[in-house]
């Protein structure tokens, strides 16, 4: 499934051992991949491969991190990783939506790659809609997370420093006091069904997701890797002292794929 | 699913790779039609596969005789260089069967020194740009090349956020 590029030089396949994959659920409003793009631009990741997969509708396009027009002719695909071995940080990168009947192929293979390479973690970013939160859910911070049983070992207490909200079960059957709760993500593509193989593989997983709806998901964006920042670290994040502090957006760097997301330049005749 | 018949493999012994050094692929109509009109005549090229498939918008069969309004996806290879293989697609490959197609087509070949080129075509109200596409001067070629292909390419490259989906981009 990863095919790892060809840098020359004759270098071995990368090796991700002990380090942290980061990936996006395709779920409602994309806020995921928006997310990831982020994390991708502003820390200038490197492309070690690609997945070979027909789980995904296929698409290709020129380097959507493209920073100059020398580097802008780069081919890019549906399913690629990039890694930044300072952070030991591996990113999953998905572009299209799945096919159908391929959500559980698709994680099957992936959490057979992250056990064969030895990933220490995994966090999958996502989103659910907002409209089908309860009365609680509205008050308050629009953001959750989920641990699996192995990670809630390891890092349980920093989510509880942080003052992070779990994500809440549901009851099964709405309406009846007594059934059981459940897990339930609507909107959030693989989402609950990679936690759920994640935490019968003894996966250490992580979800981070927000509530939200369809529309100018850039904002969603911000706000899900800040929330990410806030736990990894990524970037300094310098609240107080810099002269643009009120501004969440300050330090992550756009992708030049984000342009014209709302359609072209309006006809002059128009008016 | 999809079956790829090719004329040479009628005996038995189905793992030969045909031999292949350009492979130009049609997909969809218009690309079809320029093909038709400008390069395939019967003297030079001669039909040497057909693709059977079928979903909801076409179904094709393996008959090689077909009208321009029909659906089919058939191969041809030139007569005088039989390493030239081209392909016109004029059906629909959908979604979960564009990697089979794939698969199966390019299962077939003998992949070193081959160069392919994709012919296509989108609607220019997709074209993402910074003016109005009312103005551009349509229609217009874009490009996309990967890394390895060295010669010069006609027109200038397909800008981000521009991206080519379905089966040309499989």
């Amino acid at each position: 499934m990863f095919i790892p590029c060809d840098r020359g030089g004759g270098s071995a396949a990368p090796d991700f051992k002990g380090f942290t994959l980061l990936m996006p659920a395709v779920s409602v409003g994309n806020v995921g991949q928006l997310a990831i793009d982020l994390v991708i631009s502003t820390l200038d990741m490197t492309k070690v491969g690609y997945f070979y997969t027909d789980c995904l509708v296929p698409m290709v396009g020129n380097n959507p991190y493209a920073t100059a027009e020398e580097n802008s002719t780069e081919l890019s695909i549906n399913a690629e990783v990039y890694s930044l071995p300072s952070k030991k940080l591996v990113v999953l990168q998905i572009r299209s939506p799945f096919i159908k009947n391929k959500y559980r192929p698709f994680c099957e293979t992936l959490l057979s790659w992250v056990k064969s390479s030895s990933c220490a973690r995994v966090v999958l970013l996502s989103s659910s809609h907002a409209y089908q939160r309860d009365d609680e859910q509205l008050l308050g911070t629009p953001l959750r997370y989920l641990l699996t049983p192995d990670l809630e070992k390891a890092v349980g207490g920093h989510m509880q420093e942080l003052n992070w909200k779990e994500m809440e079960k549901v009851a099964a059957y709405p309406g009846i006091s007594d059934t059981d709760k459940v897990l339930h993500i609507p909107g959030g593509g693989i989402t609950k069904l990679l936690f759920t193989e994640s935490c019968s593989k003894g996966i250490q997983m992580a979800v981070l997701l927000k509530f939200c709806s369809e529309g100018d998901n850039i904002p969603d964006a911000f706000v899900l890797v800040n929330y990410l920042n806030e736990w990894l670290q990524l970037i300094k994040s310098d609240v107080s002292t810099s002269n643009n502090s009120t501004d969440p957006s300050s330090p992550w760097k756009i992708p030049s794929s984000w342009r014209l997301l709302f359609g072209n330049g309006l006809p002059p005749a128009l008016f | 699913e999809i079956d790829v018949l090719w004329s040479w493999k009628s005996g038995g012994c189905g793992e030969e790779l045909l031999v292949c050094s350009r492979f130009i692929v049609a997909i969809g109509r218009n690309a079809a039609a320029f093909l038709s009109s400008f390069i395939l005549d019967s003297v030079c090229w001669e039909v040497v596969g057909v693709v059977k498939l079928w979903n909801e918008w076409c179904r094709t069969s393996s008959t090689t005789n077909v009208l321009p309004t029909d659906s089919f996806c058939l191969f041809y290879r030139l007569i005088s260089d039989p390493t030239v293989l081209l392909c016109q697609c004029s059906c629909y490959v959908a979604e979960d069967q564009q990697f089979q197609w794939l698969e199966k087509v390019f299962g077939s070949m003998q992949k070193k020194g081959l160069q392919v080129t994709i012919l296509s075509t989108c609607p220019v109200a997709d074209y993402k740009t910074q003016e109005s596409t009312l103005t551009l001067a349509s229609p217009f070629l874009k490009a996309l090349k990967t890394k390895e292909f060295q010669d010069q390419v006609c027109c200038p490259l397909l800008e981000q956020p521009n991206i080519v989906r379905d089966l040309p981009a499989a």
